[in-house]
This record gives structure tokens, sequence and C-alpha cells, in this order.
């Protein structure tokens, strides 16, 4: 009976379910990990619990983390897509699917016990080995392509955060000049840490830093960023012929995990895209 | 570079999508209710460029892109990876051999 007052009308609204009565589902969730867990609710719920954080509720019990904490997400629009997540399984649960879900789990339990600069330090890491700055010296179609797909893309970048960032074919890779490190670590301090978590993901994904800023910035599309990262693998496909079990698979993959990371931070940082546009009127 | 498709078209992408995850009650679900209800306050604006607008637009085609890639990427590798290892029968007769059998079982089993 209270499964229907849930699914059906305002989703939306404050689902303030008696928090004593609801029992905690045993942390076991995550930890078969070698056998393949059934599929063991009917229904995916949000509610709202204190300090308007949002739950998600699997048949009348709380979803946990695989630390054991209660899972919250800030914001409903997440806490939706989590939902989603979990109600499009069939049969069995294939964590491999739930972006969004190991998402939140990361930056919930933080595993590695990392802060905000570490993370800051690893995703400019990535700077100096940046894809779109390593260019090839032949095959000269190769050459071609690199210029006019990734040279845009880098005059954005260059102008949006006033930086330099050079582009070379030497095996070291372009100078990165010590000014624009700090520039980019400004502006990734001003991320919290869930959307600092969810950009650091998406940089390990398209191995740029270069094009996740821009897909972050609404530059880019996630199709276009993720077809920009893998522009050496599309040349050779379209020489050589696609593999659909290989070259699509990892399209595929790579598309989920990196929209998936996009969704995460844009709606993780929402509160700060909002003072921004007041800011500007 | 920034041409994404109209926002109709996204907002139909991402209800089929939800058809395919939900079956026929996809209205009822919460992601319905919430993508509905984001189109609908975005719609009208006053700004020839609105910034909102677009975040939503983009917001919308990046979750559109997210729903159709991990059901492609299942898809695909049920297809492909899905199958898991052969039985040691089915081993045995792709080279056109059979297992041998002996009645009573083996020595040490019971």
């Amino acid at each position: 009976m209270f499964k229907s007052i849930v699914r059906l009308g305002n989703a939306l609204s404050l689902n303030k379910v008696c928090p004593r009565r609801q029992h905690q589902r045993c942390a076991l969730k995550y930890s078969t990990a070698a056998a393949e867990r059934k599929k063991f609710y009917e229904d995916v719920s949000i509610s709202q619990g204190e300090g308007g954080l949002f739950e998600i509720n699997l048949d009348r019990r709380k979803l946990k983390t695989p630390g054991g904490k209660l899972f919250t997400v800030p914001n409903e629009a997440l806490a939706i897509a989590v939902a989603t997540e979990w109600d499009a399984q069939r049969e069995t649960l294939k964590f491999y699917t739930m972006h969004m879900t190991t998402l939140c789990n990361t930056a919930l339990d933080n595993p590695t016990q990392r802060d905000k600069d570490q993370m800051i330090n690893a995703a400019l890491k990535f700077l100096e080995t940046d894809t779109v700055c390593y260019r090839v010296d032949e095959p000269h179609a190769l050459v071609e392509l690199q210029k006019n797909e990734w040279d845009p893309v880098l005059h954005w970048i260059e102008n949006r955060y006033n930086v330099t960032i050079g582009s070379s074919s030497s095996i070291l890779g372009p100078e990165i000049p010590e000014a624009t490190k700090d520039t980019f670590r400004q502006h990734l301090n001003s991320y919290n840490f869930w959307s600092l978590t969810g950009l650091e993901y998406v940089i390990t994904q398209l191995k740029s830093v270069v094009l996740s800023l821009g897909m972050i910035d609404r530059h880019l599309s996630v199709e276009q960023a993720v077809l920009l990262s893998r522009l050496e693998e599309e040349y050779q496909i379209r020489r050589w012929g696609n593999v659909e079990w290989a070259h699509d698979y990892d399209m595929y993959e790579l598309r989920a995990r990196t929209a998936a990371g996009a969704l995460f931070v844009q709606l993780s940082s929402e509160s700060s895209t909002v003072k921004r546009k007041l800011l500007q009127d | 570079m920034a041409a994404l498709a109209s926002p109709l078209r996204v907002c139909r992408g991402i209800l089929k999508e939800l058809r395919a995850i939900q079956g026929p009650s996809y209205k009822q679900s919460l992601a319905y209710a919430y993508v509905m209800d984001q189109y609908r306050k975005n719609k009208v604006t006053g700004e020839r460029y609105c910034r909102a607008q677009q975040e939503a637009h983009h917001a919308s085609h990046t979750y559109l892109c997210l729903l159709a890639s991990t059901r492609n990427h299942l898809a695909l590798h049920n297809l492909y990876h899905g199958k898991g290892e052969r039985s040691p029968e089915e081993v045995a007769c792709l080279v056109g051999l059979r297992l041998p059998t002996q009645p009573g079982g083996k020595g040490w089993e019971k």
C-alpha cells in the first residue's frame, strides 16, 4: 500500500518516512563481488532525510555504500539518477552499468582517503601528457586531422582561462608553464569535493584535462569529447575497419562513464552555477 | 562545435530510453516526472541567450548520452562477452569427442 503512494502522483514531494521504523539493511551489499547478486527488491524510491540530504530506498530498506555508510546525496536530481539506475536492473545486479552509484559511493566513502589538494595534483598531472597536446609526425592524414580537430579546442581553452598550453610532437610532451598550472589549480579549487571526485574521474577516462574542462564548461558535448579523445583510434578504424566487439564496446563504455562523470560534476556543483548567473546579472 | 540536437529530440530520446528501461509504466517513474518538470520550467525564457536554458539543454543531452550508452554497452556485452566459459562436455564436443561415463560412479565419488 505504501508502495503505491510512492510510485503514483507527485514523486517530487518530500517523502518523510518515519526513520525509526525503517529497518536498516545489512552492509553485505557489495561484499560478494564474485557471485552475481540477484535483484532483491521491487521498488526504488527516494526520500529526504535530515539535513536536506536525499536517500534511496529499495523496497523500504535504505541503500548503503560499500563502506557501510548511509547513502545520501545533496540534491534531488542526483538521487533520481541513482534511483533510475537501480530501477533499470533486471534479475541480476550489474554494478558495472551503475556509474552514478559508483561515483556517489566513491565520493561518500573516499576509500583512498584523499583530500582536495591531492586530487587536484593528480588531475593536473594529466596536463603534462594531455592527449590534445600530444601530436604525431606521421601519417600525414592523422597530423592534419589532429590539427583540425584539436587546435580549436586548445585555442578555446587558452582564451577561456587565459593560459598558454602548447602542443608538441616530441616524446616529452609540451612544456607547461607554472602560471598555467596555477590558474588551473585555482579554478579546480573552486569546485567542492564531490564535483572534484567526478572531475578527476572524467579526466582519467578521457586522459585529457583540456577535453574534460571543455565538456564541463559545456563547450563540447559528451560524444564530441569522446570522439576527440579517441581521435587516433577513429582514424585507424576509418582506415582499417571497425570491430564491433572491441571498438564499439569501448566507445560505449567510455561514453557512459564520461557522461556519468560529467552529469555528476554538473549536478554536484549546481549551487555554484546558480550563483554565477546572479553575479552576471 | 556546440551544435546539439534540438531540445525536443533530446527529450524524446530520454523518454524512449526510460520506456526501454521501465516498460509500459514509465510515466509513473521518478525520472519521467523530474525530466518533464525540468523541460517545462526551462521552456519559456525572456532573454535571447538564456544561460540556464543552455545548461539544462546540455545536461539533458548528457543524460541522454548516459542512458543510451549504458544500454548499448550492456547489449554489446551480452552479445559478445556474456556467454562465460564452456562446460567440459561442450569443449569435448568441439573436437568430436565425448566425456567417458563410468556406470557406478568413479572410485572416490559417493
